[in-house]
């Protein structure tokens, strides 16, 4: 009934994906054999979500073939893959939660009996628990789904994609959502499923994880393959600096700090993502007036929470945030108003409203005060003539000031933003990867107006999981892992091994271990020493 | 980690900002024009909708004639011609009893015989008469579209404006016009900012879907007018059915000529279109409205409230349909009674798809209907063709608006970028 799943050989030749103003990915190849487990490793938006999809049939690529068994396959749906025997397990579940597993499990694939097609659930029940048994996917089939924890209903998905016959897995970030007992089960079924000849893709950024379990290792970056590596032959602090880069080596100009007065205090905090989970983990951290600190870190180590605590969007579960020496307020108005410049990590979804006008979205969040506004007027005049001295002054290379932002350039959109955080008296500036995506002219635009800024006596945070940015600005470079800060370098200290090691999770060789302790306690067993 | 195609387009060519001093901007045309040329673009698939709505009514009005499809058998030739004139009677009927007859019309200016004029601008009167509701109902439903906001209420929020604008029309004894009146106005904004209050707060606190809401909200209200109604204090005296006393005469909006129905409820009317222009367009709170039903989380990185944003809008919405309800009944009969608007409030909806959410579209689009809806029966009396072929014309447009796929395939117009398929949104979240 279940034949045996046949081995074999996929492979991803030369593919290009674009989407408007960005290359997703750049001229990709993969090759994964029968019977291993490959671990496609990158930060987020390196490309690799962008790949599977066009190996699943989602996207359509713009140049590049895919073969099996060295024959060329054109996919026109998930439908096709599928049926070319390649299963998909997505982040999020396609399940429905009121139906059982079994429901799930056939649902589009159901098996009828009789001669008005009744679902012959039986059937498909005992191919399920077949299925589960053979590679210790313990679970209940007439479980309803609602009722099950997170691990099992991943379970579910892949027991559906085995139902289907697949012989090629495709697994997107599926540690994200479990604990890490979970993730150990996990591995298990994953090496149980390739010892019979299944090949698994295996998405991730968790470097640990994929020294632990993979075959074979391939790195994207910036969408396209940083190297192909194994787990011999590599180790934490290669991987981490394959996945960051190092291969643009920006110089911004600039004298040496002269930090002064303690302008942003952070103590103790906590703050719990959407899961619940402690993103940010009793963090601790100062940046001074005229100084740079930028913390590195591998993305998902709980740096978005940390910038959204500090700006007020996100109510922090305990500690304080202090804005010379005075709490911070906790709306985003009153964090604007004290003196704090955010330049948002998502500039599309979160800094700028790609309807509105270059002039708008210039006065986004000074709108409301003089001398854009009186009471509930606003000074269209006034609006305008900020535009135009701030699109000369900060070199925004766009049609007309009435132009909607979301025909700008990427380099030109955070140039905006750039131009409406900067262009007042601020105290901070708070911002996260504030040169993602952008060409390496308007990256070296972003970095001279935040040095610019620091020489002006502002204190800066910067959020970044790039290396080269984060050792051409900080004067101080923290690496963040897992909520806490793990380390505080000097830029002389901060060579990319280091850097690397220390984002991947590894104990730093100083005896600074009193804050570290803590840190790695409840996570210790998954230290990995590169 | 989805990896979505960003928005960053490309056709403004990037140079490296360190290079040479900027080149010249590409001459950006004036603004006024820029302007213009938007607002055009923005009513082409409307016009073009309705464009397809009159061809396809003039199918409708072919195959409901028996008579005609019988000669299409016989005699097709004929028949074309036959079909034409049918058509052109039935649509010349419908502008004459929504506009007037144009001889009629240029013999009565000339002839200055006060009861020919009056005559003579009937259809137009009833237009306008027709129009004034449709346009704050229109109004309603765009403005809380521009913040991201489906008001399907505007029917109820019309019902309780009217009530309140009835109860103050009567329990007020004594005043003069200029003080009744705009009491008894302001009453029945109130009542509908009232009843758009309601879902926003729900909204903002607690994340309930508007669209169930309101659409809950309008059967509420249309029961609660139905027990209000056989209240000792609102219902006529004598009377056991459900109609309230009739308002003071100082509470009632006058006529704009004497002998004609077309009342001041109109510059009502225009003067809230004006008013929400300019909340929208001029003012910070229209600053926040647009920036939130555009990008709430931009919004919400910029340090507005969306909160807030949901509840004023849905507050100044509810009231601008309260107000239609208000302008109908103390420009008209002045008194309620259940069942007294034939779905103004819906078709607000409409008025506001056709409108492209632009308050002037809103007006344009609320007097065609108005016409429409006015030249119905007189049309049905000249040609004989059925009083719904309007309302089958009214479908059609939303049909075709809520297609845009279908308006540009059959004109063969390309997609523009990024056009906001304006109302796909509001089920979003």
């Amino acid at each position: 009934m279940s034949p045996e799943p046949s081995h074999v050989k996929l492979e991803l030749r030369g593919i290009t994906k674009r989407f408007p103003g960005v290359v997703a990915n750049q001229d990709v190849d993969l090759v994964v054999q029968p019977g291993e487990i490959h671990a496609l490793l990158g930060e987020n938006g390196a490309g690799k979500s962008t790949l599977m999809n066009v190996l699943y049939g989602l996207y359509r690529p713009d140049e590049g073939e895919i073969l099996i068994d060295d024959k060329v396959v054109a996919f026109d749906g998930p439908g096709d893959a599928i049926d070319a025997g390649i299963g998909m397990v997505h982040q999020h579940f396609m399940l429905v939660p009121v139906f059982t597993v079994t429901e799930n499990v056939m649902l589009g694939v159901e098996t009828t009996r009789g001669p008005f097609g009744q679902l012959d659930r039986q059937a498909a029940r005992g191919r399920i628990v077949e299925i589960s048994e053979r590679h210790g996917l313990h679970i209940d089939p007439d479980a309803t789904v609602e009722d099950l924890p997170v691990g099992v209903r991943q379970r579910v998905e892949i027991i559906k994609t085995l139902y289907r016959h697949s012989n090629v897995l495709i697994l997107d970030e599926p540690s994200a959502v479990l604990t890490p007992q979970e993730t150990d089960e996990l591995f298990a079924v994953m090496r149980s499923l390739v010892a019979t000849g299944t090949s698994i893709v295996f998405i991730t950024h968790k470097l640990n994880e994929v020294l632990e379990v993979a075959d074979r290792i391939t790195v994207l970056r910036r969408g396209t393959v940083a190297g192909t590596t194994t787990p011999d032959e590599t180790n934490l602090e290669e991987l981490a600096a394959m996945m960051v880069g190092r291969d643009v080596q920006l110089v911004v100009d600039r004298p040496p700090a002269t930090p002064g007065e303690p302008i942003l205090e952070v103590r103790d905090l906590v703050v719990r993502d959407e899961r619940g989970h402690n993103a940010v983990n009793r963090l601790d951290l100062a940046v001074r007036a005229g100084e740079i600190l930028a913390v590195a870190g591998v993305q998902g180590n709980g740096q978005s929470e940390l910038v959204e605590a500090i700006t007020g969007l996100r109510e922090p579960d305990a500690g304080v945030v202090l804005l010379a020496g005075e709490p911070l307020a906790d709306s985003p108005r009153d964090v604007f108003e004290a003196g704090v410049a955010h330049v948002p990590e998502d500039r599309m979804e979160d800094g700028l409203i790609a309807d509105f006008t270059v002039a708008d979205n210039l006065v986004l969040n000074s709108y409301w005060q003089p001398p854009f506004a009186s009471g509930l007027r606003l000074h269209g005049e006034a609006i305008v003539s900020n535009a135009e001295t701030l699109v000369g002054e900060y070199d925004i290379r766009t049609p007309s000031i009435f132009n909607p932002v979301g025909n700008l350039s990427g380099g030109n959109q955070q140039k905006v933003i750039a131009a409406r955080e900067f262009s007042r008296p601020i105290k901070l500036i708070v911002a996260a990867q504030p040169t993602r995506g952008l060409d390496v002219g308007s990256i070296e635009y972003i970095h001279r107006r935040i040095v610019a800024k620091r020489d002006e006596g502002a204190a800066v945070l910067i959020v970044s999981s790039e290396l080269d940015e984060v050792v051409a600005l900080g004067d101080r470079i923290a690496v963040m892992y897992r909520g806490r800060i793990v380390d505080t370098l000097s830029p002389d200290e901060a060579t990319p091994e280091r850097l690397g090691l220390l984002m991947g999770g590894a104990h730093p060789e100083d005896d600074d271990a009193g804050t570290l302790v803590g840190a790695t306690a409840d996570t210790g067993s998954e230290q990995a020493d590169g | 980690m989805a990896e979505r195609p960003r928005r960053d387009a490309s056709d403004v060519p990037e140079t490296p900002a360190s290079g040479e001093p900027a080149a010249p901007a590409p001459e950006a045309p004036e603004e006024s024009g820029n302007r213009l040329l938007s607002t055009l673009r923005g009513m082409l698939l409307p016009a073009l909708a309705l464009l397809a709505a009159f061809a396809v009514g003039a199918i409708v009005i072919v195959i409901s004639d028996f008579d005609l499809l019988g000669q299409w058998g016989s005699d097709p030739i004929g028949a074309i011609g036959a079909s034409w004139s049918a058509i052109m009677a039935t649509y010349g009927a419908l502008l004459r009893g929504s506009i007037g007859d144009p001889g009629a019309l240029f013999g009565a200016l000339f002839s200055a015989d006060w009861e020919a004029l009056r005559r003579a601008f009937g259809p137009l009167s009833e237009t306008i008469v027709s129009a004034t509701p449709l346009i704050l109902t229109g109004l309603s439903v765009a403005l809380a579209f521009r913040v991201g906001l489906f008001n399907i209420g505007a029917e109820g929020q019309l019902y309780i404006g009217s009530l309140f604008a009835v109860i103050a029309g009567f329990s007020l004894v004594g005043l003069p016009w200029f003080i009744h009146l705009p009491i008894a106005v302001g009453a029945g904004f109130l009542g509908g900012a009232l009843w758009g209050f309601i879902p926003g707060l729900l909204k903002a606190r607690t994340g309930a879907h508007e669209v169930i809401v309101t659409i809950m909200l309008n059967f509420v209200a249309l029961n609660l007018i139905g027990w209000a109604l056989k209240t000792e204090l609102v219902q006529r005296e004598g009377r056991s059915d459900a109609i309230s006393k009739i308002v003071e005469p100082t509470a009632l909006i006058p006529a704009l000529v004497q002998g004609l129905r077309a009342h001041w409820g109109i510059v009502i009317a225009l003067l809230a279109a004006v008013a929400v222009w300019w909340l929208l367009f001029r003012s910070t709170k229209g600053f926040e409205f647009r920036a939130v039903g555009f990008n709430p989380r931009a919004a919400r990185y910029a340090g507005m409230s969306i909160a807030w944003s949901t509840v004023l809008s849905m507050v100044a919405a509810g009231g601008l349909a309260g107000l239609a309800g208000t302008a109908v009944i103390l420009g008209g009969s002045g008194t309620l009674s259940p069942g007294f608007s034939p779905g103004y409030g819906f078709d607000g909806i409409v008025v506001a798809l056709v409108g492209a959410t632009r308050p002037l579209g809103v007006v344009a689009a609320a007097f065609l209907f108005g016409a429409l809806r006015a030249g119905a029966t007189p049309m049905q009396a000249a040609t004989g063709t059925p009083i719904d072929l309007v309302v089958i014309i009214q479908a059609l447009v939303i049909m075709f608006i809520a297609a845009p796929a279908l308006v540009r395939a059959i004109f063969r117009i390309r997609a523009e970028r990024r056009t906001a398929e304006v109302f796909a949104k509001g089920w979003g979240s």
